[in-house]
């Protein structure tokens, strides 16, 4: 590679020399986020969630689909049903835990795609500058004229209801935000000298954005990125909740709340479950990005 | 600063034009011909043709922009179709009840939020703070349709102190500010303004935390200003920041009302938006959503103004 940047020599004098070892930014991060007791709890918690949601069908639950009409809304602590039953006599449990890996593939999936979409847009609006970033950042900014839940509803509300088009809504309403911290900190990194250097030694703005750049601004995008889980969480299980994501009978915590809204003046602890599910899911998820936004603000 | 005031009404033109165009595509991108809702399913070619055609859905794309555009502008975003009616008059009515609902949850969800935030930021790292910020992250974190449900479960089902759903005795639709309908709005209420109170708690607590770490502090205390005193700098630095964010929260719950509309079948915007979503009535979707997106696009711009007014750092000529 011939655009290898002269600050990479230099680390690598800096780690021989053996007075002080240098630890690499990540291991750092990763040391610091360690020590933290709530966010070690928030990632064990998630882990148990997201464990028992792959392993659902080997850990010998009952079978979500299967329901009784003897057995309807039966309450928590039945023997057999440790959490109960729900309106078609489905074991609560074992919907609460295949609920999971619907759950969490729609709520996670899109902050993936935005991450992948909006980091790319950012990037080349940041570095390329000019007509191109006034073209990609006006654009934007439409998407930034709607409340986010209404341009979620909008867009699910006109394609229809079903998971895709749930996820489709979801990915387009965290493109323009992902888009525009991408962009700032592109923005703030493309004049230092280390690109500058890059560009002087013959390297194209495609190795440039890709080796140089990336590496500078993946972190400050990908914590903005973790924090935006919790929320699409909420409104994925929300659409689903108004009856625009999942479809019956599937097990999803969103569209569970949703047909056990009836139950409510029969078993109402039942009837609550689901939402606990995505509440815990929602704020493990921002305790652990604040957890990694201050493990990462090193300087501090 | 008038430049600059007069320069940020400037950019609203694009941004209401685009939004507009947005709105319009909604009715595009859905899935089958836009007359599908209205059309019988036996229909001739013939009628079909009829139809399109005195709908203008035979006319190039951005003619059809054109026209619907220059309609909206006279206030006409066609009839519903389920009730036949003006979409702006239905609209018009369901907006005032998510207003009253947003506004009310304001006042709790901001109070909180301001009190919640300044207590924090002031006792930074001790155990008052710690307590003030599990309240803010549990309140970003709640899914509120759930704590909306959880709360009916509570307080009508199980204490029956308050009425779960509805804006009124007797399914009444016109909002009066007497208890027999303020009744109906606790619940709601409550129910919306925990997301602004968790955020506001945030966004105020940084903002003290940061300024009391300030050098002028520092200064002001040196010099034997009372902490009354150094509060009320403090309010004064934090006021533009946080009127900023309160004014995009006042925002959110506006447009994003719908979930909790649903839950407690509350007579405004986001009712409307679901019923127009689940009946396929599109002129009726795409005018509630225009509507809201411009209601946004007003608020935001009175927040930059209001925050350019108030602060004389501001002065982006």
């Amino acid at each position: 590679m011939s655009e290898l940047p002269l600050s990479a020599t230099a680390d690598a004098a800096l780690q021989a020399a053996p007075a002080t070892r240098a630890r690499g930014y990540w291991a750092t991060v990763g040391r610091r986020i360690a020590r933290d007791k709530v966010s070690m709890a928030c990632a064990l918690v998630l882990l148990l969630i997201f464990l028992s949601a792959i392993l659902a069908p080997w850990l010998g639950l009952e079978d979500p689909y299967k329901g009784s009409m003897i057995r309807r809304l039966r309450h928590i602590g039945t023997v057999g049903y440790p959490l109960g039953t729900d309106e078609l006599g489905r074991d609560m449990l074992a919907r609460l835990i295949y609920g999971g890996r619907l759950s969490l593939v729609i709520g996670i999936l899109p902050v993936i795609l935005a991450f992948c979409i909006g980091t790319s847009l950012g990037l080349v609006a940041g570095y390329v500058g000019g007509k191109l970033n006034t073209a990609i950042m006006r654009t934007i900014d439409v998407f930034y004229a709607f409340p986010s839940v209404l341009l979620a509803i909008a867009i699910s509300g006109a394609l229809g209801a079903g998971i895709v088009n749930s996820i489709v809504s979801l990915t387009v309403v965290f493109v323009p935000q992902i888009t525009r911290v991408a962009e700032s900190v592109t923005t703030g990194v493309r004049n230092m000298d280390f690109v500058e250097a890059a560009r002087a030694s013959g390297a194209g703005p495609f190795t440039i954005m890709r080796v140089h750049i990336l590496g500078n601004v993946l972190g400050s995008i990908f914590v903005y990125a973790t924090s935006l889980i919790s929320v699409s969480m909420i409104l994925a299980a929300g659409l689903s909740f108004l009856g625009l994501g999942t479809k019956p009978p599937e097990p999803e915590w969103g569209l569970m709340l949703n047909t056990l809204r009836t139950a409510i003046y029969v078993n109402p602890w039942v009837a609550a479950l689901p939402g606990a599910m995505i509440f815990a899911v929602s704020i493990c998820f921002n305790l652990l990005s604040d957890g990694l936004r201050s493990a990462m603000d090193i300087r501090n | 600063m008038f430049a600059y005031i007069s320069r940020r009404i400037v950019y609203v033109i694009p941004i209401v034009i685009s939004v507009a165009l947005v709105c319009f595509l909604l009715v595009h991108i859905t899935p089958g011909d836009p007359l599908v809702a209205v059309l019988p399913a036996d229909a001739s070619q013939e009628l079909a043709a009829q139809l399109r055609a005195a709908y203008g859905f035979d006319r190039p794309l951005p003619v059809q922009f054109g026209l619907w555009l220059l309609r909206a502008l006279h206030g006409d975003l066609g009839n519903s179709i389920a009730t036949g009616r003006p979409v702006l008059a239905e609209v018009m009515r369901a907006v005032g009840n998510t207003v009253t609902l947003a506004i009310v949850a304001a006042i709790i969800g901001f109070t909180m939020g301001i009190l919640l935030g300044l207590i924090a930021g002031y006792f930074r790292e001790t155990w008052i703070d710690k307590v003030a910020t599990s309240f803010a992250i549990a309140g970003v974190s709640v899914p509120h349709y759930w704590l909306g449900m959880v709360l009916v479960i509570i307080f009508s089902v199980q204490l029956n102190w308050l009425p779960a759903v509805g804006a009124g005795p007797n399914g009444s639709n016109s909002w009066a500010w007497d208890w027999a309908h303020l009744k109906y709005l606790v619940l709601p209420a409550i129910t919306t303004s925990v997301i602004p109170m968790g955020i506001v708690t945030r966004t105020v607590r940084a903002l003290t935390g940061d300024i009391l770490s300030q050098d002028f502090v520092e200064a002001l205390r040196a010099k034997g200003l009372h902490e009354t005193g150094v509060f009320r700098h403090v309010i004064k630095n934090a006021a533009p920041t946080a009127l900023a964010v309160m004014g995009l929260q006042l925002g959110y719950m506006l447009g994003g009302s719908i979930l909790i509309e649903t839950v407690f079948s509350w007579p405004g915007s986001g009712f409307l938006l679901n019923s127009a979503i689940f009946q396929r009535d599109l002129p009726l979707l795409q005018g509630t959503i225009l509507i809201l997106a411009l209601f946004f696009v007003f608020l935001n711009l009175l927040v930059d103004i209001a925050q350019a007014a108030i602060d004389p750092r501001i002065k982006r000529g």
